[in-house]
């Protein structure tokens, strides 16, 4: 095909220099990526685990809208100043439901990967709302508004069935016929504070 | 892993390695010409010179893929896990039960998990001061500052948030420095405490048991006198009638029952307030007030000496 295939060839062909970059960049993909699609430690859930609830559900669309994940990460790392502060390790089995992940890259705030059961539900209400009220020296912001606003619930069942048909979670039809009474008049606050209390909680 | 994938990750890693070698071996086979000769490309009043790689460069992208076949070789590629062994965590984890019977194994058979030396190393320094503080007595451990210190430390970075740094709570969080206990104040109740937690969601509301907003204006009324308020004799009185519903837990004299967590009406110690409207906010509303469990977070020692510290709150003279 190529008389020659050379060090100037290439440079100098803005297409053939095109190939192979795209060439080069693609096989960090395939090979890093490509085979955690797979494998069955990244496909597998944890025993036990369980879906969210519809009203869990709502609150991690509203831990998503408020952007939680700027500052809180949800990924405990392998290390032992990590799980001595949060918890046995991060296992992949634990986010096969979760679209798009909410690892989270960044730490400003704790890592929330097992915050579920550490605080009361009273605490968290207060928290969110004002936290200076319960940790005088926090710099996360206030979140007032959630507790004003309620969910009507309209779209919960299709978000639900979303996740069972794309995603295959394990949603009963019960759960989808029921999931505009489960999260209707509820708060924000309380969605959001029901997902964070099942943070975690599926490692038994 | 399966043997395809295995093989996937080999074969498109050595193809990046041998791929960048043989684009390195193009560049210096073919250096266009000598070094600074123009390219016969001009803009603007600027030439483009030859410019072949630097000797320095080449030698380091040479280096750099004899690392990189180095590393596989060393801590392994696909299935092939290394002539070292080395394993930054145990893998195929999908339950606790699963983390520590691997974990199990893989200390008898002395494999390399790098999270396992970080606990084991850590263990082999400070688990021999968590044993001897297990097997001291609270009042031995009130008189060893050291101990007092690692509670408070642990206090701190656990209990704080809602009890606060000083360990005098704060409205819903009660104070552990008095005392004044919901749940008992012994070394024994309070270590029971943090180890199970409490959930004392027995205070509902009581707005329709007591006949709507004047039967709790007349309860509210009433408990207020028992810590010495002056109130309207009247609605006390009325108050005092219908206090028999609440006597099931705080007791026919309002002193509270702690094998319930029922707090004592008549301290003036109030976990949420004792203003009329705090209290009427308890009796028409409820409570839930969740202490969680921390037994599996923090493990037996360490609650022992955080025991200990909030004990000693109290008690140390």
């Amino acid at each position: 095909m190529f008389k020659k295939l050379n060090h100037e060839r290439v440079e100098k062909n803005a297409g053939l220099l095109g190939i192979f970059t795209i060439l080069a960049i693609s096989f960090g993909t395939l090979v890093e990526i490509t085979p955690n699609l797979f494998l069955e430690e990244t496909n597998r859930p944890i025993d036990g685990m369980k879906p969210l609830t519809a009203l869990q559900f709502e609150g991690r669309d509203i831990y998503i809208r408020e952007g939680c994940v700027q500052c809180h990460s949800q990924m405990i790392r392998p290390f032992r100043h990590e799980t001595e502060r949060y918890g046995h390790y991060s296992l992949a089995g634990e986010s096969v439901w979760n679209h798009p992940f909410l690892w989270g890259s960044k730490r400003t705030g704790p890592d929330l990967a097992r915050v579920g059961g550490r605080y009361s539900d009273a605490w968290h209400e207060a928290h969110l709302i004002d936290p200076r009220a319960v940790v005088p020296e926090s710099n996360m912001p206030g979140f007032p508004w959630l507790a004003e606003n309620t969910l009507d619930g309209e779209l919960t069942p299709k978000k639900l069935s979303i996740f069972k048909n794309t995603f295959d979670v394990p949603y009963t039809d019960a759960d989808i016929a029921g999931a505009t009474d489960a999260v209707k008049g509820k708060t924000e606050l309380e969605a959001l504070i029901a997902y964070l209390q099942s943070l975690g909680t599926n490692l038994k | 892993m399966s043997n395809f994938w295995s093989a996937w990750i080999i074969a498109g890693s050595l193809i990046v390695i041998f791929g960048c070698a043989y684009l390195l071996r193009m560049v210096i086979v073919d250096t266009m010409g000598e070094e600074g000769k123009e390219m016969s490309h001009k803009f603007d009043g600027i030439v483009e010179m030859n410019n072949p790689l630097p000797r320095w460069w080449t030698i380091m992208f040479v280096m750099s893929i004899i690392w990189g076949l180095g590393y596989f070789i060393v801590f392994g590629i696909g299935s092939f896990e290394g002539v070292i062994g080395w394993k930054s965590a145990n893998k195929q984890v999908y339950s606790l039960a699963d983390s520590k019977a691997q974990n199990a194994r893989s200390r008898e058979n002395n494999e390399i998990i790098q999270y396992l030396n970080e606990l084991d190393t850590a263990d082999a320094v400070y688990g021999k001061t968590y044993a001897k503080y297990a097997a001291m007595t609270p009042e031995q451990l009130m008189e060893d500052e050291q101990a007092l210190k690692v509670g408070q430390r642990l206090f701190i970075q656990n209990c704080a948030q809602c009890h606060g740094s000083d360990a005098r709570g704060q409205r819903g969080f009660p104070n552990l420095t008095d005392t004044d206990w919901l749940h008992g104040g012994s070394f024994a109740k309070i270590k029971e405490t943090i180890n199970k937690g409490r959930d004392s969601r027995t205070m509902v509301s009581w707005k329709a048991a007591l006949g709507g907003d004047e039967g709790v204006k007349d309860v509210v009324t009433y408990v207020r006198s028992l810590s010495g308020r002056k109130v309207n004799a009247k609605d006390a009185a009325a108050g005092k009638l219908k206090f028999g519903i609440c006597a099931g837990c705080h007791g026919i004299d309002g002193k509270g029952n702690q094998a319930l967590g029922a707090p004592n009406l008549t301290d003036n110690i109030w976990l949420y307030g004792g203003s009329t409207a705090a209290i009427t906010d308890s009796v028409a509303n409820g409570r839930i007030g969740v202490m969680p469990a921390w037994e599996e977070i923090l493990g037996e020692d360490k609650v022992h000496v955080i025991s200990a510290y909030v004990y000693s709150l109290s008690n140390k003279k």
